[in-house]
């Protein structure tokens, strides 16, 4: 018998498959847990509608639950509430940072990453704010791409949705 | 109810398919590398789109198929996708100019569906308003680009919406399951979008110097799966590998 926050914990073990530094619950994916004995059930949500890496996900809870004693697993994907990378925690940025990904830093409350706002990403290498877009769609669907001029690296950008 | 709910969701689902489809197409041949990855995310989003709605429209069949078995497994007098959807291509200025007017009209449309009483359709339409959010910036964008470019730009972006333009008024257009669906709550109310569709569409082909084009009639027949000859090589396309090798795993 293992209680809801044990499972957490379990699942926090399991890298994002894109982006390794991050955990699927610091991404913010898990969205519920229901327990009745070795019985469970996950509820996740994906990123993105398309995102290729939720069939990933969706094996490897079902792994590290098994592996764990839990004997009936179903796993159900939800649209609802959508996915927000508000959901993202200060250390989950913080590692996207360190990565060489710059977080979101926008929160989707202020509505600017509609209107073409010209906030300036910071650049998660140099921390310089003199950098351009140079593509909304940068390697993965939740990621933009962008340049610094400062150091010219180029840099994934996590969007803001 | 439950055949209304089936055909809106079958509908919505086939439009997605197929045009992420299409624009899956570009994948590998983009002008440049990043709008190559641009229109490659683009499909992605929208096939995920389609794979949602697809398997909902699976369930509310109840017959034990999946949203593979409705993907691969009909032929095109069974899919209900809008034809502007299986319009080729083209060159890049058509495919934006089709893009634009899709995208346009999808924003508003799924920001009502995400209104639904039925929740599973809300779940996806406020999951995919945030995405044609963007794809939307970026067609509209490349459209007034294109507009305002070179003499050459221009006459093509012009050309595209000369040949895509008759197949803008389907987006419209609504039989019964809709007009069940609306008094249910369900269903979006297409003629409530289309002055502000109309409006939008207008100050953007004025941005890009646009005229839209004299037609004699809209195209129409998606809504009793009549299409035009394109959809045909689409599936083929498509469909060939589930077909030759059934119940194939990866």
């Amino acid at each position: 018998m293992q209680t809801k926050e044990e499972v957490l914990s379990l699942l926090s073990e399991i890298p994002d498959p894109e982006i390794p530094v991050i955990s699927i619950v610091e991404l913010g994916v898990i969205r519920e847990i229901l327990l009745e004995g070795t019985h469970i059930e996950v509820f996740i949500t994906p990123t993105y509608s398309g995102c290729p890496a939720m069939k990933q996900m969706e094996d490897d809870v079902r792994k590290k639950l098994s592996e764990n004693g839990f004997d009936k697993i179903k796993i159900t994907i939800i649209f609802s509430p959508a996915w927000t990378t508000d959901w993202l925690s200060e250390e989950a940025r913080l590692k996207l940072q360190n990565y060489g990904i710059a977080p979101p830093e926008e929160t989707t409350s202020d509505k600017s990453f509609l209107t073409n706002s010209k906030k300036n990403i910071t650049c998660p290498r140099c921390k310089n704010k003199n950098t351009v877009m140079i593509s909304q769609f940068g390697s993965t669907a939740c990621k933009a791409l962008y340049q610094c001029k400062e150091c010219l690296e180029a840099f994934d950008y996590f969007k803001c949705i | 109810m439950i055949d209304s709910l089936y055909n809106y969701t079958l509908r919505l689902g086939d439009t997605s398919l197929i045009l992420a489809q299409r624009l899956s197409e570009w994948t590998g041949h983009g002008p440049f590398l990043e709008e190559d990855l641009a229109l490659t995310n683009i499909a992605l989003d929208i096939f995920g789109r389609a794979k949602g709605l697809l398997e909902y429209a699976a369930k509310k069949e109840g017959k034990g198929r999946t949203e593979d078995d409705l993907a691969f497994f009909r032929s095109d007098r069974e899919f209900y996708n809008l034809l502007i959807t299986e319009q080729p291509n083209g060159d890049y200025a058509k495919t934006m100019i089709r893009q634009s007017i899709i995208d346009c009209f999808d924003l508003l449309f799924y920001t009502e569906l995400a209104k639904s009483k039925d929740l599973t359709l809300a779940g996806i339409a406020s999951k995919s308003v945030k995405e044609i959010a963007y794809h939307k910036r970026h067609s509209f964008s490349w459209v007034v680009r294109f507009g305002n470019g070179t003499e050459e730009s221009f006459s093509r972006l012009q050309k595209g919406l000369n040949e895509i333009w008759a197949y803008s008024g389907e987006l419209f257009e609504m039989n019964e399951d809709d007009h069940n669906l609306i008094k249910e709550g369900i269903a979006v109310d297409l003629d409530s979008l289309k002055q502000k569709w109309e409006s939008e569409i207008q100050e953007l082909f004025k941005k890009a110097n646009l005229s839209i084009p004299e037609t004699l009639f809209m195209q129409q027949g998606s809504r009793k799966a009549l299409h035009s000859e394109h959809l045909g090589y689409i599936l083929a396309e498509m469909q060939s590998i589930p077909r030759m090798h059934p119940n194939a795993k990866w």
